[in-house]
């Protein structure tokens, strides 16, 4: 019977995590550990920097279950320059992710040409109301707070031309 | 338990057949699905989550200790499906034949010097015999599904619960050989009084026929094992390739009854073992008798079949599934023969000594 040690190795093994205090923890904390933090590039939650939209639609056309609604109008803004012509703007009127749809593949903040759109790795937005998972573009704003920092660029890497720091 | 109303009513009153019979149905009705409560809540819900290295449920009252009650009431109020083309009487009783054969089997277990429920001359044979009644309710499940699933799953169970039958009943001949006797009370005096050729251990009055029985005792842990369907011998249940096997078209009541039928015989079985094995409500070192002894006798019981169950599920929990072939191999091939050498050895010894 060589099989005998072995067995009894793993009833060894389960027996004494038996007795090891669990690894699990609990989510609510009340085991008197610190609830876990999720890893800060975790995809909890998307969040959005108004003043960067340019109501392209892109996030919109590419979101694979169209959970993203957005409305925009175009209106005069005055010129940069003094004597210059009005420029036409995209003001963004609406701007609405329904999170009951949303499956959190990150295409939109992938595609965002001018960074409006951030990864969060805020998760606690559980609602007893579907309706209420529709966060709206104040609601998408407050999230910005919880983005993380982006990391850093590894050392002796060429600063990004051309955009914004 | 007969006596045990004698002592706790006056012994002047007299009960009628009818009126103590129904103090036994009521009684075993209550016990049957409190074992399964603890059995569950302790082993299924928190030695399990130990031995993985989780907490297990601990919303629902304290530590989690009311998530059965949860879960029960769930269970309740969920409908009661049936395939459209289904056998509907074959479907609806078969679940409630497995949870017969539960409940009979609680009917001779002794709980101390008082007795069982009834006092069967035939006590152990009774149990077993009860037992096997549930590969009916199986098998009928299975059949009565209208889904090939259930159909393998049911035929699969009952390939395994007869296999495994022999050597449950082999390592029971054994203990019975050396009591003498069928009947589990007096399997429990027999090992009060029993000496090892003569000798006591540490002293202490009575050997349990664990110590002269070893290998029946561990074909008796095994094949209850399989008797139970736990996990090295979930083939009928297997989930990854027969979705829940005869279980498979249960829903709410229904389902529960064979959850019942599954951890209730659990605790049946473990405490058949404790009787025949580790010496029942007898305590080396105390004669109590009356109502105390039947008290201290349903404690030790009650810690004695808790070990053996800890074993049952310990085994659950560490190791994967068997294949097929093996487990019927395992059942014919060397768990039958061992039983059987156990037994030939066991009536040379008794003879010659």
């Amino acid at each position: 019977m060589p099989e005998i040690p072995g067995l009894l190795k793993g009833l060894g093994v389960t027996f004494r995590t038996m007795l090891q205090p669990h690894v699990t923890v609990e989510y609510t904390g009340k085991d008197g550990k610190e609830k876990e933090a999720p890893p800060t590039r975790a995809r909890g939650v998307i969040a959005l920097k108004e003043e960067n939209c340019t109501v392209c639609m892109l996030c919109a056309r590419s979101c694979p279950d169209w959970c993203i609604y957005i409305e925009g109008h175009k209106d005069k803004a005055p010129p940069r320059r003094e004597g210059g012509k009005p420029r036409t703007v995209q003001y963004l009127d609406r701007f609405d992710i329904d999170y009951a749809l949303c499956m959190y593949c990150g295409i939109c903040v992938e595609v965002c040409p001018f960074d409006a759109l951030f990864w969060s790795p805020e998760f606690e937005y559980s609602e007893s109301n579907i309706a209420d998972l529709l966060h709206d573009k104040e609601r998408l704003g407050e999230w910005m707070e919880t983005v993380p920092e982006p990391p850093a660029l590894e050392v002796g890497a060429e600063a990004k031309k051309g955009g914004k720091k | 338990m007969t006596h045990l109303f004698a002592t706790l009513a006056s012994p002047h009153i007299h009960l009628a057949y009818w009126q103590e019979t129904l103090i036994k149905v009521v009684l075993v009705l209550v016990a049957v699905p409190t074992a399964t409560a603890i059995i569950v809540q302790t082993f299924l819900f928190k030695v399990m989550a130990y031995m993985q290295s989780r907490l297990g449920p601990m919303e629902a009252g304290p530590h989690g200790s009311l998530q059965l009650l949860a879960d029960g009431v769930k269970f309740v109020q969920k409908e009661l499906l049936a395939p459209e083309r289904a056998d509907r009487l074959v479907f609806g009783m078969a679940p409630v034949i497995v949870l017969l054969s539960t409940f009979m089997l609680y009917v001779v277990i002794p709980v101390g010097p008082g007795g069982a429920a009834e006092n069967l001359d035939t006590g152990i044979f009774f149990a077993l015999a009860v037992s096997s009644i549930s590969v009916v309710g199986i098998l009928a499940a299975g059949w009565a599904s209208a889904n090939k699933y259930s159909l393998i799953g049911g035929l699969r169970a009952a390939g395994q619960l007869i296999a495994y039958e022999l050597p449950l009943v082999l390592g029971v001949v054994g203990v019975v050989m050396l009591a003498g006797t069928l009947n589990l009370q007096g399997i429990v005096q027999a090992q009060a009084s029993w000496h090892l050729f003569g000798h006591t251990i540490l002293g202490l009055h009575g050997v349990p026929f664990v110590i002269p029985q070893f290998v029946g005792f561990l074909t008796f842990l095994v094949a209850a094992q399989a008797e139970l369907t736990q996990v090295p011998f979930d083939m009928p249940v297997a989930e990854s390739e027969l979705v829940a096997g005869y279980q498979t078209e249960y829903s709410g009541l229904l389902f529960l009854f064979f959850y019942i039928g599954e951890f209730g015989t659990a605790f049946g079985l473990s405490a058949i073992a404790a009787t025949l094995f580790l010496g029942g409500w007898y305590l080396p070192g105390f004669h109590a008798h009356g109502f105390g002894g039947d008290l201290l006798g349903f404690g030790v019981l009650f810690a004695k079949t808790m070990a053996v169950a800890f074993l049952i599920f310990w085994i659950r929990f560490t190791y994967p599934r068997f294949r097929e072939d093996q487990l019927q191999a395992f059942a014919w091939k060397l768990l039958i023969p061992l039983a059987l050498v156990n037994l030939g050895v066991t009536a040379l010894v008794k003879v010659v000594a």
